[in-house]
């Protein structure tokens, strides 16, 4: 053990690997990517804030507030484009995925290292784009760039927003190539398919609608860009085009990607909540196929954003029904998690906070999805708030809980510090709090028919509007406390141990921050994933002895 | 020559296991080339299926000998890859420089015969925004022959990717910066792009010039 641990205390933390702004920028190490990874999205995530707020203050009153019509427009465009592609599909993927699954599996990398800084570089170079388009003018299409307005009529940046998003794609086909060849292929001796922890059998299963998915929208923006550019008619009946086609193409791209969205996010809460219940999760497999159940009704769920387009009745039947089926794995989630905590040793700490915060708004995104699989009930709500309040539920609610939860749960292992536990229960507290007084308000907004993307509305929807509104600026204070103290935990936080949550996983077994190799020898796997209860000093005996100085 | 010496370097333990890696990573590559191209496929054939007039009629004007001779063309360069990659794997550098260079030949001529081809569309006003308005009427026609375009373009643009991948290839073998038979998985790699490149033009062939012909 000695000999382990001095072995460990060798090699310097990732961290103190290198000093020079060179050292990171040209790194191919799986940490430090993650790293600037977390913090170009901080900004992103800000840039998309910011244009929310634009818009939650624009429908303060009835008429409009502070926006013009156009700058309402273009103001939720770039909160949706930024928001989608530069933020939620790369978040949890990219930064914990990136971080922790080299560390999960027992390898010393990801199997592609020059690859995966590529996909960083693609990523900023695609919001490069995207900013120039927003400062040049901005867009006005919203991020669905439906055609022909957007091919024909917008007299926006439509083709610099979309070449940007184009770029951003190869990032994810790139990162999640990365993924799939290394759950294959670098899993440490032992490390069976059924042993590994469950955020790495959801991050499988995202990495493979990456790859099968994004393609898809991909040659949709091109042939956007063509119709625009060239103009090849594709989509614009003037051109002898067919409007309804990049619907078709647009939805089988990005239906899926809520999945990438949220499958992550399911990975990670399955983390916290047997780490913080001090049991292993129940049902392992279930939970594990159920990622892949999910990642494959994905790609056959589309037409259901289409209910109102005119597409024939039988397809919108079929559509409905394989929606309904996605609450099926998606609901033996729910109830796995549940069943988890049963007898279990319950702590109440910020990363559970979240994780609990996560299941009832995931709950309530997923039942109300239900409403919208209906065919019946979509006609009458398409279009409308109840929508917009729907997916926020799923992609803001539940995936930005567990992007947060699991930036405290594995703050420790990134940074070698602890954060401040009690700031940590307020802002989550003030998340959850924050979210639903913003959304519960437009589920009733939209069912009483306020249709979305509208600058101005009858005054009779002022009050839940205002409401809506007041949650918003609550929840962005919420959002600027973990950003503030994270900072000053940098500095001033506890130094943490190996393993200050008394998790099991490899990635707790070494130190914190691990060092550049991530492991002093490659681990041998003998146990299952989530063997509880773990031994008070479980995990600590590879490398803990660089602590507590 | 018998002992093949491969390169193994971080984060792989063993040869066989960066072999495989490599294999992998590059399969799920092309399946994401396949998952692109596809979307164009499925909108080529849904427009058969709902206009079978016009897309017949847009068939009618595909010249199918000159697409014709590009399969000839892109078949044989297949032949030359692979014997490139086996070449490479026996630690032959002259001759898998040759056939490198045979296949981006044959490459080129092939975009020889599509660019004289886009010429003759050009000459009929096939082609969207420029020259001689569209020549048929029917609906569905001028899809089609968008969807032509953006397809065979798009196509072109990757066998323009896959040439300079084989003349950057056939250089740094020359230059035996890329060492054989140690690092033959790179011209394996580079062989199978070129493959796949080949069998999406052998999926295009028929699809845009053969389904429906005549009539």
């Amino acid at each position: 053990m000695t000999s382990i641990a001095a072995e460990a205390a060798a090699e310097p933390s990732y961290l103190k690997a290198g000093y020079t702004l060179r050292s990171w920028l040209l790194t191919t190490d799986h940490k430090r990517i993650a790293v600037l990874y977390m913090i170009s999205l901080t900004a992103f995530f800000f840039l998309g804030g910011a244009a929310a707020a634009a818009v939650r203050l624009n429908l303060i009153t009835p008429e409009g507030a502070v926006l013009t019509a156009d700058g309402y427009n273009k103001a939720f465009t770039i909160h949706g484009v930024i928001m989608v592609w530069f933020f939620l599909i790369p978040s949890i993927p990219a930064t914990f995925g990136n971080f922790m699954i080299p560390l999960a599996i027992g390898a010393r990398d990801l199997a592609f290292p020059k690859l995966n800084l590529a996909s960083w570089y693609i990523l900023i170079l695609g919001a490069a784009f995207t900013i120039y388009a927003l400062v040049a003018g901005g867009v006005d299409t919203g991020w669905t760039f439906y055609t022909p307005y957007s091919t024909m009529f917008s007299n926006t940046h439509v083709v610099a927003a979309i070449v940007g998003v184009f770029i951003s794609g190869f990032s994810s086909i790139f990162t999640g190539l990365n993924f799939i060849v290394t759950i294959h292929k670098l899993r440490a001796p032992g490390m069976t398919w059924f042993r590994l922890p469950i955020f790495v059998w959801s991050h499988y299963a995202t990495s493979l609608i990456l790859v099968l998915a994004t393609p898809v929208l991909a040659i949709t923006l091109i042939l956007i860009a063509a119709e625009r550019l060239l103009g090849i008619g594709v989509f614009d009946p003037a051109l002898g085009g067919d409007p309804l086609l990049f619907q078709h193409l647009f939805w089988f791209y990005s239906h899926p990607a809520v999945y990438i969205m949220i499958l992550p996010a399911m990975g990670v809460i399955t983390e916290l909540v047997t780490t913080f219940s001090r049991r292993r999760v129940f049902g392992y497999s279930f939970v594990a196929f159920a990622s892949l159940a999910i990642a494959l009704l994905s790609f056959l769920v589309w037409g259901h954003h289409m209910f109102v387009s005119g597409q024939s009745m039988y397809a919108g039947m079929m559509f409905s029904i394989l929606s309904f089926l996605v609450a099926v794995p998606s609901a033996i989630k729910v109830y796995n998690w549940t069943a988890t905590l049963y007898k279990g040793q319950i702590a109440l700490d910020t990363p559970m906070l979240y994780a609990m915060g996560f299941i009832g708004l995931f709950v309530v995104g997923g039942l109300t999805g239900l409403f919208l699989a209906s065919l019946a009930i979509d006609v009458h709500v398409t279009d409308t708030y109840f929508v917009v309040a729907h997916f926020h539920y799923i992609m803001v609610g539940a995936t930005v809980m567990g992007f947060l939860g699991a930036l405290h749960y594995w703050w420790p292992k990134i940074t070698g510090r602890m954060y401040p536990e009690w700031w940590g229960r307020i802002s989550a507290a003030f998340v959850f709090f924050g979210f639903n007084l913003t959304f519960f308000p437009q589920f009733i907004l939209g069912y009483l028919g306020m249709p979305r993307r509208y600058f101005s509305y009858p005054p009779e929807f002022q009050v839940l509007n205002v409401m809506s509104s007041a949650g918003a600026s609550i929840l962005a204070v919420a959002y600027l406390f973990p950003f503030c103290y994270l900072l000053w935990s940098l500095r001033y936080g506890k130094i943490a141990g190996p393993n200050p949550w008394g998790a099991t996983g490899l990635e707790w077994t070494t130190s914190s921050p691990p060092p550049k190799h991530n492991f002093p020898e490659i681990p041998v796997v003998t146990q299952e994933a989530y063997a509880y209860p773990v031994a008070p000093d479980g995990g600590a005996h590879h490398g803990g002895a660089t602590h507590h100085g | 020559m018998a002992e093949t010496q491969l390169i193994v370097h971080e984060p792989f333990r063993e040869a066989a296991q960066q072999r495989e890696a490599d294999a992998l990573g590059m399969w799920v590559f092309l399946a994401t080339e396949a998952m692109m191209f596809g979307g164009l496929f499925f909108a080529l054939i849904v427009i058969r299926v709902i206009h079978p007039q016009g897309a017949q009629e847009a068939t009618n004007e595909l010249d199918m000998w000159l697409g014709g001779l590009n399969s000839a063309l892109l078949l044989t360069s297949s032949l030359t890859t692979t014997l490139a990659v086996t070449a490479a794997r026996n630690g032959a550098r002259g001759f898998t420089i040759g056939c490198l260079l045979a296949s981006a030949a044959l490459g080129a001529a092939f975009l020889c015969v599509k660019g004289y081809e886009y010429y003759v569309d050009y000459t009929k006003g096939l082609i969207p925004a420029v020259g001689k308005p569209f020549p048929i009427e029917t609906t569905g026609a001028e899809l089609f022959i968008n969807g032509y375009f953006v397809s065979t373009g798009l196509h072109a643009i990757h066998l323009f990717i896959g040439i300079c991948l084989a003349i950057g290839l056939a250089t740094v073998v020359w230059l035996r910066r890329v060492p054989l038979p140690g690092r033959s998985i790179v011209v394996e790699m580079t062989g199978r792009y070129w493959h796949f490149v080949d069998m999406v033009w052998i999926f295009l062939y028929p699809v845009l010039y053969l389904m429906d012909r005549g009539g």
